[in-house]
C-alpha cells in the first residue's frame, strides 16, 4: 500500500481539536452529573484517542490490517476486564 | 524487460532487505510487527486498567476523594504538553517522508525537549506526593475513614504513571538514537521506517496518558 504523506496543517488541526478536547473534559469534570461524568471522561478520552490513531499514527491511511491488529489487542483488554468485573460485581448476591 | 527487473532490483537493492518483494511490503510488514507489540502494550497496561476499574468500583467514594489529592493544573498542563510532543513527532515523521531534514532533526528534538519536560512535571508531582505522606508505606497517612482505599488508589497512580514514565524515557531514548542516524543522513523517502515505527511507540504512549488523565486526576472534582 502506498505511503501516504499526510500535511502538516492536518496534524496541526488535530493538535488543536485534542487541546479543545482537554480543556473541555477538564472543565466538564467539575459539573456534578452524578454517573454520568464518568460516562463523558472516559466517551472523551476514547475520541482523543482515535484522534491520534487515526492520524497521528496513520490508521486511516493504513491497510485494514493494522486495524484488526488493534481491534485485536482492544478485543483482549475487553475479556480481560469484562471477565474479572463478571466476578467481583456478582460476588454480593450468597 | 528482464534488463529492467535487474535494474529495478538494482536500484531498490538499499531500500529493502532481499526477503522482501519490494520497500512497500517491507514498510507494510514492519508496521504490523509494530501494531502487533502495541497490542501486546495494550495488555502491558491492560492489567493494571482493569485493577483500576475494580478498585474503583469497590471504592467509588476513596477514589473521588483521593483523586483530589492530585494537582489538576499539573495535570492539565502535563495532558498538553504530551499532545503537543505528539504533534512534533509527527512533524518529524513528515520530514523524514519528504526528506526533509529541518523538520526531521527538529521534530525529534523538539519531541524529546517536550518529553522531558512531561518527566520533569511529573517526577515534581511525585515529590509532592512524597511531602504530603501519600506514597504507599511505613509513612503513608490519608484522613480516615479512607485511609486504606486511598492507599489502593495511590498505588495504582505510582504504577501506572510510573509504568507510563518508564515508557517515556524508554522512547526519549529511541528518539536520541533516531536523531543521531537522521543527523549522520540515514533516512530518505524510501527508507525511514524505524521514525515511522517509533513515531507509533510515542503517539501508543500519548495515548496511554489520554486515559491516564481523567482516570486519575478527574474523578473526583465535582465534589470539591
Amino acid at each position: 500500500m502506498p505511503e501516504t504523506i499526510v500535511p502538516v496543517k492536518v496534524y496541526a488541526k488535530v493538535l488543536g481539536a485534542l487541546l479543545v478536547l482537554t480543556a473541555a473534559t477538564c472543565a466538564i469534570s467539575f459539573i456534578d452529573m452524578g454517573k454520568l461524568n464518568a460516562v463523558a471522561a472516559v466517551v472523551i478520552a476514547f475520541i482523543k484517542a482515535s484522534l491520534v490513531a487515526a492520524i497521528f499514527m496513520h490508521l486511516r491511511y493504513s491497510r485494514s490490517l493494522m486495524r484488526i491488529v488493534l481491534a485485536a489487542g482492544l478485543f483482549w483488554l475487553g475479556i480481560l476486564i469484562a471477565l474479572t468485573m463478571g466476578d467481583y460485581l456478582t460476588r454480593g448476591w450468597q | 524487460m528482464a534488463e529492467t527487473l535487474a535494474a529495478d532490483q538494482h536500484a531498490s537493492a538499499a531500500a529493502h532487505a532481499h526477503q522482501f518483494n519490494d520497500v512497500e511490503q517491507q514498510r507494510d510488514a514492519t508496521t504490523m510487527g509494530m501494531w502487533v507489540f502495541l497490542a501486546t502494550e495494550v495488555m502491558f497496561f491492560g492489567g493494571l486498567f482493569a485493577s483500576y476499574v475494580v478498585y474503583r468500583v469497590m471504592y467509588p467514594a476513596a477514589f473521588a476523594v483521593a483523586s483530589q489529592a492530585l494537582d489538576i493544573k499539573l495535570g492539565t498542563l502535563n495532558t498538553g504538553v504530551l499532545l503537543l510532543s505528539s504533534f512534533t513527532m509527527a512533524v518529524a515523521v513528515f520530514g523524514s517522508q519528504t526528506g526533509r531534514r529541518r523538520p526531521l532533526i527538529g521534530g525529534l528534538a523538539l519531541t524529546i525537549l517536550l518529553g522531558l519536560a512531561f518527566l520533569a512535571i511529573k517526577f515534581y508531582e511525585y515529590y509532592q506526593k512524597y511531602v504530603e505522606h501519600h506514597v504507599p508505606g511505613p509513612s503513608f497517612s490519608f484522613p480516615a475513614p479512607y485511609t486504606q482505599p486511598a492507599k489502593m488508589y495511590f498505588t495504582l497512580y505510582f504504577a501506572m504513571t510510573g509504568l507510563h514514565a518508564a515508557h517515556m524515557i524508554v522512547g526519549c531514548g529511541l528518539l536520541t538514537a533516531l536523531i543521531m542516524m537522521a543527523w549522520r543522513g540515514r533516512f530518505t523517502p524510501e527508507y525511514h521506517s524505524p521514525v515511522e515505527l517509533s513515531g507509533l511507540y510515542w503517539h501508543f504512549v500519548d495515548i496511554i496518558w489520554i486515559f491516564l488523565y481523567p482516570l486519575l486526576y478527574l474523578i473526583g472534582r465535582h465534589l470539591e
